[in-house]
């Protein structure tokens, strides 16, 4: 048996994986053509590379057809509920920092809070016959984060791209979306609530809790771990 | 375990006893339109309830409780007054906990009537009782119409009082405005800086979405006058606060209630309101003197009842949800009913809940 380890397919996500690994003697590469979506993996005995789209990884460890799997915080906690439950974080890896956050147009100066944008979605929806527009991709974890806040009277759509241009298009009035620097924000004229920080999230190495492993499986995972270590 | 005929049996059985208190039946779609249920719940409903679509009718969602398209039926084609039954599966998305299901059968009876409102509330607890006798469940009720009555008679603006009619469902909401208008929480450093800072704001930002610059300026006007409103008093705060805890048997829980409308007089009228209700309910048969009453029940669960509020608890299984729940629910007709209203109060019980807990105690 193998062990198979799932890592983002391409990017800087995918060389800043590949460098990691190699700072701890394992070397990860991709082999034939650069459009084929093959990998291999020496310094260490058993374990075979996947190459997947990062959005793709944690459905993948939450299925067990990965053992290993390297993606964002953000991903897994918005793709797998209860995700405690069905991976386990090995490592940060210390890379891939975003943010995400819940920003509002800059010329909203009455707006710096959760509390201020929902008085102001009570007064939108009454002004305008609509609920407020968050344009996100993350919906899960927006929603939850805004039923705890106590936030009323808005609603997500879907924006699976570009999304900081929603406002300025007017096809929604404030975005939630992953930021690193904050620069496209203010290119779009948007700004940070001062408490809509809705999750930090990171490249992260997780372990698959669903995955089938016998007894030499559990050695080769012992091993690789020691060497990440 | 309960097999789906044995739970469709008792659920058919129920409904012939509430079809014999004068319902008639009633059997709505399971696909309901999602814009009602959207617009009623907000965007929460969509951790509740599964949402599908196609191309004609665009989002649809899966029939997550029958109250919303009873009410709509009953204010587009019934006479008055009414009383119907029904009985059939309901759908919850599950995202947190395995063990709870997300499909399940509700019998449920809804009362629509306009003359004696104490007597429907007590008719309609009474049957759940009924069709629950012999089973070791607690009873608690409660009134979120005595809640809303303090907040309208608190001596502030409309404008807070709006605010917290809003939140009363969201009780973490409803704390931080209190704290906020009652000056005992701090204000935060960008909205001093708001207010105390002369002339036009909007200057430097550029002015994009659709919110305009004038709602904006709108806004800040209303917090600086806001700001300059008196807090809202610590004694009419404290009955608030007292109001909320008050957690009694009946009689207690009067006797304590009027003591609070001592600062806050509006709520009498609702008090008066809840002993015409024990009144009824001791005239069908309900032993009153043991039935607790919580002031703040029935507020964090995401309903739309502003009255009377009552459930029914297994207590040897605290992890089971309520067995049978329903309550008052007038300002939904309104929503509904497009410039029509008529009170309104019911409830549901769910049999394969029964069938569990009469196996465990088999």
């Amino acid at each position: 048996m193998t062990l198979k380890l799932g890592v983002p397919s391409k990017g800087r996500l995918m060389e800043k994986t590949f460098d990691w690994f190699a700072k701890r003697g394992i070397t990860l590469s991709r082999t034939g053509s650069d459009r084929e979506y093959a990998g291999r993996v020496d310094g260490v005995d058993g374990v075979d590379l996947v190459l997947l789209s990062a959005g793709e990884i944690p459905r993948e460890l939450a299925a067990g057809r990965i053992h290993l799997g390297v993606t964002g915080t953000d991903l897994v906690h918005d793709k797998l509920p209860r995700w405690e439950q069905q991976v386990e974080e090995i490592a940060p890896l210390g890379f891939g920092h975003a943010d995400l956050i819940l920003a509002v147009p800059n010329c909203w100066i009455d707006v710096d809070s959760l509390d201020d944008l929902d008085a102001v979605a009570a007064a939108f929806r009454t002004r305008h016959g609509f609920r407020l527009r968050i344009a996100t991709k993350y919906h899960r974890l927006v929603r939850e984060f805004l039923t705890d806040a106590g936030v009323a009277d808005y609603q997500l759509v879907d924006s699976q791209g570009a999304t900081e241009g929603t406002v300025k298009n007017e096809t929604a009035e404030m975005v939630a979306d992953i930021t690193s620097t904050g620069e496209t924000l203010r290119a779009n004229h948007l700004k940070l609530l001062s408490d809509g920080l809705v999750l930090k999230s990171q490249a992260t190495l997780w372990r698959s809790r669903v995955a089938s492993t016998d007894n030499a499986d559990k050695a080769i995972l012992r091993d690789l771990l020691a060497k990440l270590q | 375990m309960t097999d789906r005929s044995q739970i469709a049996a008792r659920a058919a059985q129920m409904r012939v006893r509430f079809e014999a208190a004068g319902a008639q039946v009633v059997d709505p779609p399971l696909l309901q339109p999602a814009g009602t249920l959207l617009d009623l719940y907000g965007e929460d409903i969509r951790a509740r309830a599964y949402v599908t679509s196609d191309a004609l009718r665009g989002e649809q969602m899966m029939r997550p409780d029958f109250t919303v398209p009873v009410v709509q039926m009953h204010m587009s084609e019934g006479a008055e007054p009414a009383r119907y039954t029904y009985a059939g599966e309901v759908f919850r998305r599950q995202e947190h906990d395995p063990d709870r299901s997300n499909e399940y059968v509700q019998v449920g009876y809804e009362l629509f009537e306009r003359d004696d409102p104490a007597d429907a509330d007590a008719e309609v607890f009474s049957l759940f009782a009924l069709q629950l006798r012999g089973l070791p469940l607690r009873a608690a009720t409660g009134d979120i119409g005595i809640l809303m009555a303090a907040v309208d008679g608190l001596r502030t603006t409309e404008k807070r009082k709006s605010a917290l009619r809003r939140h009363v469902w969201r009780p973490r909401r409803f704390r931080a405005l209190l704290d906020r208008y009652s000056g005992r929480s701090q204000i935060p450093e960008a909205r001093q800086k708001l207010l105390t800072s002369a002339g036009d704001l909007t200057g430097s930002a550029v002015q994009i979405g659709k919110r305009s610059a004038a709602e904006i300026r709108e806004r800040i006007e209303l917090l600086r006058s806001d700001a300059a409103e008196p807090p809202i008093s610590e004694t009419e705060i404290h009955a608030l606060e007292t109001l909320m805890a008050v957690r009694e048997t009946v009689p207690f829980a009067i006797e304590q209630l009027r003591d609070v409308a001592v600062d806050l007089p509006s709520i009498n009228p609702a008090l008066d309101r809840l002993e015409a209700r024990i009144a009824a309910l001791k005239a069908r048969g309900v032993d009153v003197e043991n039935l607790d009453f919580e002031a703040s029940y029935g507020r964090t669960s995401m309903e739309y009842y502003d009255g009377f509020v009552f459930g029914f608890y297994a207590e040897s299984r605290p992890d089971l949800p309520p067995i049978a729940s329903g309550g008052r629910y007038d300002a939904l007709t309104r929503q509904l009913g497009d410039g029509a209203e008529i009170p309104a109060v019911g409830g549901v019980i769910r049999p394969d809940l029964i069938l569990e807990l009469e196996e465990s105690r088999s």
